[in-house]
């Protein structure tokens, strides 16, 4: 297995960083997505130790979004600012559940927004990046080897605070544990787009990037069935198609443009 | 008359015990073990630093402040200052002055044994009371959770351990 220790390395072989940057986008674009997604709840949260507590692990994640688009950065692929608000929709490799509306209306107006949505997909999430970035940690490019054992280093934080929302809502029964079980059932259909690596899946198995999706998906079943049980008798799926391959939806278009509507007023300023 | 280099490098190092955190005043970046390696190169000086948490606003305050800092020295005129992530950070480097420091903050430091994930909890700063409760495990800070000392009957913060991820 040949190793890659630095950027430059990498750079010398096309094949093998075309499979790495795409893995990176994956890694940047789901926590990047996902962060703007918990930013919209800054303020709305059910109460204001779960404010606190959101807003620091969304604060979190965007650290961590920054941090991979930096690695994307030294292979060459532009300023991380620009990686992260210039590119289109098309471009994005996040997962397209990752960005569904936090429910219905908008947080300028009347945010209905669905706290069981929310719990589920974090909770469905920090699981899947936890698996993700263990077996990164064995990856033959040792930037992102070591860019996964730091973030695993926080990562447990993220994912023990959902995973305490999910247990306490699904015991206490009644109206919450429904509206939680239909959540993950709708999620169900959905999760197989976030747990693949896409077209380049197996460039990045052969390169040794990262174990193989089957993998992934093995690992987080597991881990988030034995939380919450049974899910589902159907197989995992991806109704709202394939961000990986650059589908999206709608909604992802509206999150850019809101993201990015303070850098595009002055995209040379230094903020 | 040339100075020697182990001579600059020693006063680069006072230097640095003396920036401090910009949201932990009094509590150096030294004394928070964030400091990794310095070099010295003719007027230059280059700092290591390892950053405490991934996404911590503070970084480029802190390469700023300390840049600033060492260029003060008439030894050096210019400081490059870069995080590097190939050493991970760990609570263990914060130095016994660090938490001496912290203490005197209201800031517990973290506890010694802990598992990744798991409950913890630490004494209270102000009476040393293990009588305490976490509030919530996220504070104003990524690095800081928020505590209540039921002796003394006032709210601290701790740092928040974080050690070594071991994958199976």
């Amino acid at each position: 297995m040949t190793h890659f220790e630095n950027a430059e390395q990498a750079k010398r072989d096309p094949l093998y960083k075309e499979a790495l940057t795409e893995l990176l986008y994956q890694f940047a674009d789901d926590d990047f997505i996902l962060a703007f997604r918990g930013s919209e709840w800054l303020g709305l949260a059910p109460h204001i130790e779960e404010d606190v507590a959101f807003s620091s692990i969304t604060q979190n994640t965007m650290g961590h979004a920054t941090f991979f688009y930096q690695l994307l950065e030294e292979l060459g692929e532009g300023d991380a600012d620009v990686l992260a608000h210039e590119r289109g929709p098309e471009s994005r490799k996040s997962a397209v559940y990752l960005e569904k509306e936090n429910g219905d209306g908008h947080y300028l107006d009347e945010p209905f927004y669905d706290w069981a949505l929310t719990v589920v997909r974090h909770y469905f999430y920090e699981e899947f990046k936890q698996v993700k970035l263990e077996l990164a940690t064995r990856s033959s490019y040792q930037p992102l080897a070591d860019a996964a054992q730091k973030v695993l280093m926080e990562q447990p934080y993220h994912l023990a605070h959902w995973k305490m929302w999910v247990k306490q809502l699904l015991a206490a029964g009644g109206e919450a544990e429904e509206r939680l079980r239909a959540r993950m059932v709708e999620a169900w259909g959905e999760f197989k787009d976030v747990l693949e690596l896409g077209p380049k899946a197996k460039q990045m198995a052969d390169a040794h990037l990262i174990a193989g999706e089957d993998v992934i998906e093995t690992q987080w079943v597991e881990r988030v069935e034995t939380t919450v049980g049974k899910i589902s008798k159907q197989q995992l799926g991806k109704k709202q198609g394939s961000g990986r391959s650059g589908e999206h939806t709608g909604e992802l278009t509206i999150a850019l443009k809101t993201l990015s509507e303070v850098y595009d007023t002055d995209r040379t300023a230094i903020w | 008359m040339k100075v020697p280099i182990e001579e600059t490098n020693k006063k680069i190092y006072n230097v640095l015990k003396h920036v401090d955190d910009p949201e932990l005043p009094g509590v150096s970046v030294f004394d928070l073990g964030m400091v990794h390696k310095v070099e010295v190169s003719g007027k230059g000086a280059f700092i290591t630093m390892i950053p405490t948490f991934t996404g911590c606003p503070a970084l480029d305050i802190i390469a700023k402040d300390v840049k600033v800092a060492v260029e003060k020295l008439a030894e050096i005129d210019c400081c490059k200052v870069e995080f590097s992530y190939r050493q991970p950070w760990t609570t263990d480097a914060i130095t016994e002055k660090g938490k001496e420091q912290l203490k005197k903050h209201g800031v517990s430091p973290p506890p010694e044994h802990y598992t990744p994930g798991e409950e913890w909890s630490v004494d209270c700063p102000f009476c040393k009371s293990p009588f305490t409760s976490m509030e919530n495990v996220f504070g104003p800070t990524a690095c800081r959770s928020i505590l209540y000392c039921k002796t003394c009957k006032n709210p601290f913060e701790a740092m928040k351990p974080v050690v070594k991820y071991l994958v199976n």
